[in-house]
């Protein structure tokens, strides 16, 4: 096995109280099957077609709806009855929804048969269709298609496996590691089969030492020349993707382009499993590991969750909620989403579930003026100048903090945690976000309307130009003195008089 | 079940306003014992009377202005700028002097300027150069040190209340007799009267290298200084550039002709140094943001006090250097903007 060693610091980032000894102490809790699924079908203007009508039964596996091209996009997690096909509450802001399908779970779970991919000669293509249609996508949390990240391949490609999992309270990836890190490695190795990537890099924070020697055993039986195990400093948020570049290589992806337009790809350890599962037995992607913990929950471990699994449930049968419950966090505590309810469904961007107990959690009171101390900058990932965009954004200056940077910003939280004056920054900056969107739609239309308006005036100067030209030309004549003139004058006369000079000839 | 919903980050925040300004006005603790010892009571007076102005000033304009009082006051940035302000300020002063101080650096130079985090010059600065240039006798009259052996004529706690309150001295007192020069004083008047360093520093006065008491001081204010950075409510760039100008001008000039120029020792713990680099240059409102941008200002800071010390008409030059780096600051920071991730 070799190790990569690091030469560089991330750049800004906090050491943050981790949260992850509870979860850390139980295997994964497999097999789980809730009562009731929502699976939510993806919203928007790609046209679905469910392939389900309420009252069928439906096993795991059966794919319920595709997309216009046919591509599967969302299975039955569990075996039952389909009840219902409606909008429900999604996770997000309180009012998101999305259509859904509704499943009656009858806990046998029984699956749909299903054909291992090894084995299989199937072209490239083939083999992207069928991970589209097994509803891979990374299990980040950005839910990219994981089809189309490994759609392009170049021999100079580095997959960087991320299991840095930097966020406090989330330790899912750390748990699956821990367990299944062979499965994690023959994924792994098939992305870089698909990507032609000729280097892979596994990369674990330091505070999972467990999970290191898990991937380091399995590299060592692996014997694949391709792996380097990367262990990475313990600093929130080390493992954002243009982070860890950073950190493991010393490049910084340029700002509005992809990791892969400077040889990178980075896919999440969940995903690498997700792929060896589907590979290996066929499996699509139908569940996946929930970090459930907070004061706030009886028993906080990690589940594996069917996708749709209620919140509620999941919160049961992790032994339910204890004491007072203040708030509710899809994700971890820097960047996680508050539920309003416990309603919504685990998705495939669902890696935690937090029911934090008052102590647990901040919630912003009245700030007060920024002093400019710039402790925000010296934590920002992005290297922006958080003192400063907030006085532009205040200020309404918007060209300003468009070129401050704004559109960098990667909404990690940390400057608020280090103000003094408790301003609410990210939240700020991705109202910011918004309305730096609608201002740059608007200079850029009126950018165009100038262009236009430039132009018609310039076609107008053309034709006046042509005009006056044409009139000059007729009255040059008449320019040379009396002579000249009377010569003019008698040359329209005698044309005038000449019946083969009359125009076009039809009076003739 | 139904949740109250905030947004992200849910982490409480690690530090506020009103523990910064109480980090740095326990700093100032021992230095302020200090110059008690070294210089008398007049200092207790001095901090009476300028933190009560502030803290009345900056409540009457708050109001003024329609913004909530309490929290404001309960920042501490009022405090700090009056307990600063007296630090400046010579232990014997009436008491309407520093009291003008204290309105002009939390009237005009802060609120003016809309306030903590607005303003453009430090506070305590602006109310400092208002002063010593407005009540040049007033603001230059120090008195001595405690010498132990040598007997100076001591002003008791009554007297020094009394003066501070009516600007008289007792029978018998003259304002000659009490003061003496500050060892920057010293230099700058033994210096145009064709003595060399060598001869003004054998004055007791002067202390082991530079001044009596002022050498403690500074000492104070330095380790307070490295208290601060410890506890991050300070940033290491000003007062590292600030003080490498003094050392990198000061020894130059020094090797230059020993018998005209202070020693760089002389410069580094005499006069506001050190109060400057690590309580006044580093005021975030008024200072530069950028790191770059910090390095450059605390440099100016301390080359132009050496600049101002050693061919200005006032003995100690940092206030303006302060408040001249400060107008500097919007350009500074333009032209130190960091570029964002990815745009290399």
């Amino acid at each position: 096995m070799r190790e990569l060693t690091l030469e560089r610091r991330l750049l800004g980032g906090l050491r943050l109280a981790a949260h992850k000894q509870h979860t850390t102490t139980r295997p994964i809790r497999r097999g789980f099957v809730p009562r009731e699924l929502i699976i939510p079908l993806p919203d928007g203007p790609t046209a679905t077609d469910t392939l389900v009508a309420v009252g069928e039964p439906v096993l795991r596996g059966q794919p319920l709806a595709a997309t216009g091209e046919g591509i599967a996009i969302s299975h039955a997690s569990s075996s039952g009855q389909v009840v219902a096909i409606e909008p429900r509450p999604m996770p997000g802001p309180p009012g998101t929804t999305a259509p859904a399908v509704v499943i009656h779970t009858d806990g046998r779970d029984q699956a749909i048969p299903m054909t291992p991919l090894a084995g299989q000669s199937l072209s490239r293509d083939d083999m992207l269709q069928r991970l589209q249609d097994a509803g891979l996508v990374g299990l980040g949390g950005a839910l990219f298609p994981t089809a189309e990240k490994l759609r392009s391949r170049s021999e100079q490609f580095t997959l960087i496996l991320n299991g840095a999992e930097c966020e406090p309270y989330i330790s899912c990836d750390d748990m699956l590691m821990r367990e299944q890190a062979r499965d994690v490695l023959d994924g792994a190795a098939l992305m870089c089969d698909f990507s032609g990537a000729g280097r892979c890099i596994v990369a674990i924070e330091r505070d999972k030492p467990e999970a290191i020697s898990a991937i380091a055993a399995a590299l060592d039986e692996h014997e694949d020349d391709r792996f380097e195990l990367a262990q990475v400093p313990t600093v929130y948020p080390a493992g954002g993707e243009r982070q860890l570049i950073q950190l493991l290589a010393g490049i910084e992806v340029p700002s509005g382009r992809y990791p892969t337009d400077v040889n990178f790809l980075c896919q999440n350890v969940g995903t690498a499993v997700a792929l060896a599962k589907l590979y290996a037995r066929g499996e699509p992607l139908t569940s996946r590991i929930v970090t459930v913990t907070g004061k706030g929950v009886r028993t906080p471990q990690n589940i594996e969750a069917p996708i749709g699994t209620p919140i509620a449930e999941l919160i049961g049968a992790a032994g339910g909620y204890s004491g007072n419950v203040a708030r509710l966090i899809m994700g971890g505590s820097m960047m996680g989403i508050a539920l309003d309810s416990d309603a919504r469904p685990v998705t495939k961007a669902t890696n935690c579930v937090v029911a934090a107990a008052p102590d647990e959690v901040y919630t912003p009171g009245t700030a007060r003026p920024c002093i400019r101390c710039g402790d925000c900058a010296r934590v920002c990932p992005a290297r922006l100048l958080p003192q400063e965009l907030i006085r532009s954004l205040t200020g309404d200056d918007l060209e300003r903090v468009a070129s401050l940077g704004l559109a960098d910003c990667i909404e990690c939280g940390c400057c608020d945690v280090v103000c003094p004056s408790h301003i609410t920054l990210t939240e700020r900056f991705r109202g910011g976000k918004h309305s730096l969107a609608l201002w740059t739609a608007e200079q850029a239309a009126a950018a165009r309307a100038e262009a236009r308006v430039a132009r018609r005036e310039q076609r107008l100067d053309l034709a006046a130009n042509r005009e006056a030209e044409e009139r000059r030309a007729l009255l040059a004549p008449m320019q040379g003195g009396r002579e000249a003139r009377q010569r003019a004058v008698q040359a329209v006369i005698e044309r005038a008089r000449s019946p083969s000079a009359a125009p076009d000839g039809d009076e003739t | 079940m139904r949740f109250a919903t905030s947004a992200a980050p849910h982490v409480t925040p690690i530090t506020s306003v009103p523990l910064v300004m109480r980090r740095v006005l326990y700093a100032l603790l021992p230095a302020i014992c200090a110059y008690i010892w070294y210089f008398g009571w007049g200092l207790v007076f001095n901090l009476l009377v300028t933190t009560s102005v502030a803290l009345a000033a900056e409540a009457a304009v708050l109001r003024l202005r329609g913004r909530p009082v309490a929290p404001t006051l309960a920042d501490g940035s009022a405090l700090v700028t009056a307990v600063l302000l007296a630090l400046a300020l010579p232990p014997l002063l009436p008491w309407w002097v520093a009291a003008l101080g204290s309105l002009v650096a939390i009237v005009l130079a802060k609120h003016l300027y809309g306030g903590l985090g607005l303003n453009l010059f430090n506070p305590a600065m602006v109310g400092y150069v208002v002063l010593l240039v407005s009540f040049p006798l007033e603001m230059t009259a120090w008195l001595p040190p405690r010498m132990g052996d040598i007997d100076y004529p001591n002003l008791s706690v009554l007297q020094t209340a009394w003066f501070t309150l009516s600007g008289q001295l007792p029978a018998g007192f003259t304002l000659d007799a009490v003061t003496r020069a500050t060892p920057l004083d010293m230099v700058k008047e033994g210096l145009s009267a064709m003595e060399t360093v060598s001869e003004i520093s054998a004055n007791p006065l002067f202390g082991d290298f530079a001044g009596r008491g002022w050498e403690w001081i500074n000492g104070f204010l330095g380790l307070a200084g490295l208290y601060l950075l410890y506890r991050g409510v300070i940033q290491w760039h000003i007062p590292l550039s600030l003080l490498t100008a003094i050392i990198i001008s000061a020894t130059l000039l020094y090797f230059f002709d020993p018998g005209r120029f202070p020693s760089p020792g002389f410069h580094l713990f005499g006069g506001a140094t050190m109060l400057g680099a690590f309580f006044i240059a580093t005021d975030p409102v008024s200072a530069a943001t950028t790191d770059k941008g910090r390095l450059i200002y605390g440099a100016g800071i301390g080359l132009l006090t050496i600049l101002i010390r050693t061919w200005g008409g006032y003995p100690d030059g940092l206030a303006f250097a302060v408040v001249f780096m400060n107008a500097c600051v919007p350009l500074i920071d333009r032209y130190t903007r960091p570029k964002p991730f990815g745009h290399e």
